[in-house]
């Protein structure tokens, strides 16, 4: 991982010192090893504090829509599936390609230090990357994993290690080109099996915990709206707790319908829920039901393509069929 | 104080829960949380819940007044909150919470005082339980808090194979007969070691060493006016998960709902990192995240203790630094805004 | 269940609605019950208005605490719930919970000095219960100043009671301005910053200023120059408030809270927090 981080550091303070890139976009150490914070780097010096491990998991497409009002071009690292989010809001005219100067990095998977405090660990003060294992380090003594167990959520199923959009790639080790994914729809069908009112019930108690926190809608490189309908105070519903339940549960739903199509399910949603709601289910419902009314689509794939629901063919679904499969 | 077998607590809690609505650490899905006892699986193995005992007593919602409104009139109805006299007893707080309270009760419980938070607080009794397994996130001890010894209405350590057990209140007095019924007595020196083997571990705290001394030698306007916000605010998201995991946050709007038959007015947990929690008609002082971000940490380590004679608004439970999606948290603010810089 | 609390508002009813200018109107209000005022106040203080399912707002009590029958607010239209106050038909019935915040220092600072109020707009919204209650209590005040400026003859909120009451009073001397030429205006034209340089008051006065922001800073910046101290100069604030009793956390500057430490501060007072208002 040194390695690669001298490289990234190389390219972006040459790409600075030339002018050619008024800032790089790039994460930054926090306090732990695991915490890695979207930052703005605009010298030399302040690259010193770059990082890249298996703890940037934060997808730092969302930054550019702010940079991009900015002068000037910014340099933007990107993992596989960042470049999926950076295409879909070029589509979507909320960057200007232009403006961007992408590398891609190469990926082996991000770890989410949830699933290693979900081990029973706490303490966490130290890690080391062994390849296939992991060596968390605490203050109650070490522990090893396989380094699969600790993967996130969006990392077991992977969409690809293949950057979508870039203006160059840093891949050093030819085994992060490989795709090792799960099938992400295998919950969504498990759902799907269930009667309606055991999916209703299940809804209820994973949505019950929501605090209306907001990081779901903040963090989603889709939720690019100026104003969100839920911050419009003339839309008589907030962006807050409310007496009434079910309209907070609503929040989710209503959300998932409107990225539905131009979600790239980067997972950026359940990664950042405090509360641990698995919110990419209701994204993946949608985008397995889109691929089977209206043929395969992947959003982000290129920055052209237009979703299924915001185009209109001869051959598109009737109503009644969507009605009739529409189950979530 | 007394001990039982931890073995046996059970028999503890049932002879609590005859009287008094009982909450404890119970194991859920992804956290452990505060849920009635006997209703899911009881647990120790935490370091801290994953909502914070401000839950029982200022609720992310509660309904304030109702009104009926007709043509030109108006009714004003008093709102029945259902769970608002109910008698409870929170089984399980940690010392960084059990400090949360008393910060929150200066809030609420100075004139004119909240009703609706003095009635939940006195029906409420609130039973600490030591720590043994710090985090690394964990930090009360930089605010002079000793999770060893929690102070609450009663106190409660684990060692060995007992659960101990302390009433320190005229309020836990009532829980003093079920405990005695079940309990033995016990002598404080046989928690000696357990306490002592926790202190090694809290000094060895990463984030033990916060220097917050150089926070309070800091004049207001020099903090407010440090070149530090703008890049410390870059990567903030403007969510309200800081804020809706903190324990000492404190925060509310007040809000309506039509429920179809008349009006309900509520109050609500609210964010000042949110963009509408200054807004008026005619504009907003905090145009930007950086203004938003700066006032939340301003509350805590200078606003709040101006007027709370010097004591911080943050209890260093950790919450926010492990819940916050860019790893932005009041440990890393305190470690910049200490090493001073200039004035813009 | 909770009867008794800041929070939970007492019902008023609109007795009267004056028209003062195209976007201000003014509110008589009473209790609902009959028994007159709904609370007693100090000039200065503010009450939180609410039409129950439209909102809640903070306003300035205008009326003196002298006056013993009803309390007035004068509310510019610019939002949401005052849109729908003025809209209102006399008989409306109204929340209302206060009296909120501090009070004009009458019976201190202000006692035996002469006194100069400057307002601007709708600044004369708060500054009016003030001189009212002066004029009420006038031996207890030296001599009374009042600058008072508009956009326009048509914005200049009271009009009928300054012209009626305010400039018929011995010992008080009234100075109108708006801010451009109009049919029908002998007065003064001009900003209210500048006028105020104009006149060339004393420096022993004791200054109540309020109006917009700018108008704000730069009359303040004038009597610096003229020669007053910040110490002398009284204002009162507006940030954007829910609870009214310093507990919802969004009215603060720095370390104060406008509903609670304010709405009324001495400008030296204001200077020592940070510029976030």
């Amino acid at each position: 991982m040194q390695e690669i981080i001298s490289v990234m550091k190389e390219k972006a303070a040459k790409l600075l010192a030339e002018g050619q890139v008024r800032c790089v976009l790039g994460w930054k150490r926090g306090e732990f090893f695991y915490e890695s914070t979207p930052a703005v780097f605009e010298s030399a010096e302040e690259l010193e504090e770059l990082v890249y491990d298996d703890f940037c998991g934060p997808n730092l497409a969302k930054y550019l829509i702010r940079e991009c009002a900015k002068e000037g071009k910014i340099l933007v690292f990107a993992k596989p599936c960042d470049t999926y989010s950076i295409n879909a809001l070029i589509r979507e005219h909320r960057v200007d390609r232009e403006k961007l100067y992408v590398v891609g990095v190469e990926c082996a998977g991000n770890l989410d230090v949830n699933k290693i405090r979900a081990k029973g660990l706490t303490g966490l003060v130290g890690f080391e990357d062994n390849g296939d294992t992991v060596t968390v380090k605490t203050l109650y003594g070490d522990e090893t994993f396989e380094k699969g167990e600790l993967l996130l959520e969006r990392c077991l199923c992977c969409k690809g290690k293949e950057h979508k959009i870039a203006d160059e790639t840093i891949v050093l080790n030819e085994e992060n080109t490989k795709t090792v994914g799960a099938d992400r729809f295998s919950e969504v069908a498990r759902l799907e099996e269930m009667t309606a009112d055991e999916r209703f019930e299940y809804w209820r108690e994973q949505l019950s915990r929501c605090i209306r926190c907001n990081a779901c809608r903040n963090v989603c490189p889709a939720c690019s709206c100026i104003k969100c309908v839920f911050d419009n105070d003339d839309s008589g519903i907030a962006s807050k707790a409310n007496t009434d339940t079910f309209e907070e549960n609503m929040f989710h739903i209503i959300r998932a319908f409107h990225v539905t199509g131009r979600c790239t399910d980067c997972g950026e949603c359940s990664r950042v829920c405090p509360q641990n709601i698995p919110l990419q289910l209701l994204n993946r419902k949608f985008i397995k039901d889109y691929n089977e009314l209206y043929g395969e689509y992947v959003s982000g794939e290129d920055s052209e393509s237009k979703p299924p629901l915001l185009t209109f063919t001869q051959e598109d679904a009737e109503p009644s069929i969507v009605k009739e499969r529409g189950n979530c | 104080m007394k001990k039982i077998k931890l073995s046996n607590a059970s028999a503890l809690f049932e002879k609590i829960a005859e009287t008094r609505n009982l909450y404890v650490p119970t194991k859920c899905e992804h956290s452990v949380e505060f849920k009635k006892f006997g209703e899911g699986e009881l647990t120790y193995d935490y370091v801290n819940s994953g909502r914070s005992v401000k839950d029982f007593y200022f609720p992310q919602s509660e309904n304030i007044v109702d009104f009926k409104v007709d043509g030109k009139n108006i009714e004003i109805l008093p709102s029945v909150e259902e769970d608002l006299d109910e008698k409870y007893v929170v089984f399980g707080v940690r010392a960084c919470d059990a400090a949360s309270t008393k910060i929150l009760d200066r809030v609420f419980l100075t004139d004119p005082v909240d009703s609706f938070y003095k009635t939940r607080r006195e029906n409420g009794i609130i039973v600490s339980l030591a720590c043994t397994r710090p985090a690394e996130t964990c930090f009360c001890t930089a605010f002079g808090i000793d999770p060893t010894e929690p102070d609450a209405d009663a106190c409660a350590w684990i060692s060995g194979d007992y659960l101990y057990i302390e009433c320190n209140s005229d309020k836990a007095n009532e829980l003093c007969a079920a405990i005695d019924s079940v309990c033995e007595d016990a002598d404080a020196s046989e928690l000696t070691e357990t306490k002592n083997n926790t202190k090694k571990i809290l000094d060895k705290l990463p984030l033990a060493d916060l220097p917050l001394d150089k926070i309070s030698d800091k004049e207001l306007k020099e903090l407010f006016y440090s070149d530090k916000w703008l890049h410390m605010s870059e990567a903030c998201l403007g969510c309200g998960t800081c804020t809706y995991v903190c324990p000492t946050c404190q925060c509310y709007d007040i809000r309506e709902f039509d429920t179809g038959h008349g009006v309900k007015r509520f109050r609500c947990w609210d964010s000042c990192m949110y963009s509408d929690f200054t807004k008026m008609a005619h504009g907003n002082p905090r145009l930007t995240q950086t203004e938003r971000f700066r006032q939340r940490f301003m509350h805590k380590l200078v606003y709040y203790p101006n007027n709370n004679e010097g004591i911080f608004g943050c209890v260093g439970c950790g919450r926010c630094v492990a819940s916050c999606p860019v790893s932005k948290n009041i440990a890393g603010v305190i470690r910049e805004l200490a090493k001073g810089g200039k004035a813009e | 269940m909770i009867q008794n609390d800041t929070l939970i508002p007492m019902l008023g009813v609109v007795t009267d609605i004056r028209i003062d200018t195209p976007d201000v109107k003014t509110f008589r209000v009473v209790s609902a019950d009959g028994k007159g005022k709904c609370f007693e106040h100090m000039p200065g203080q503010c009450a939180m208005l609410s039409i129950p399912g439209v909102g809640e707002a903070m306003f300035s009590i205008t009326s003196s605490p002298t006056n013993t029958e009803y309390m007035e607010f004068s509310i510019k239209k610019c939002g949401c719930l005052t849109n729908w106050l003025h809209l209102m038909d006399v008989g409306q019935q109204i929340t209302i919970r206060g009296p909120y915040g501090n009070a004009f220092p009458v019976d201190t600072a202000l006692k035996g000095q002469d006194l100069l109020f400057i307002a601007g707009g709708i600044g004369l919204a708060p500054l009016r219960s003030v001189i009212n209650y002066c004029r009420h209590y006038r031996d207890r005040y030296g001599k009374i100043d009042i600058v008072y400026g508009s956009r326009s003859m048509d914005d200049l909120v009271d009009y009928k009671e300054i012209i009626d009451e305010w400039m018929n009073e011995a010992g008080v001397d009234v100075h109108l301005t708006i801010d451009r030429p109009q049919d029908g205006w002998d007065g003064h034209v001009g900003f209210v910053p500048s006028y105020v340089k104009e006149l060339e008051f004393p420096t022993n006065k004791t200054v109540l200023l309020c109006g917009p922001p700018i108008m704000i800073k730069f009359t303040l910046q004038g009597l610096m120059e003229m020669g007053f101290s910040k110490t002398q100069v009284f204002t009162t604030m507006e940030l954007k408030m829910k609870c009214g009793v310093g507990k919802c956390g969004r009215c603060n500057i720095g370390d104060k809270y406008v509903c609670k430490d304010g709405p009324v501060f001495r400008c030296d007072e204001l200077g020592e927090l940070p510029d976030e208002y």
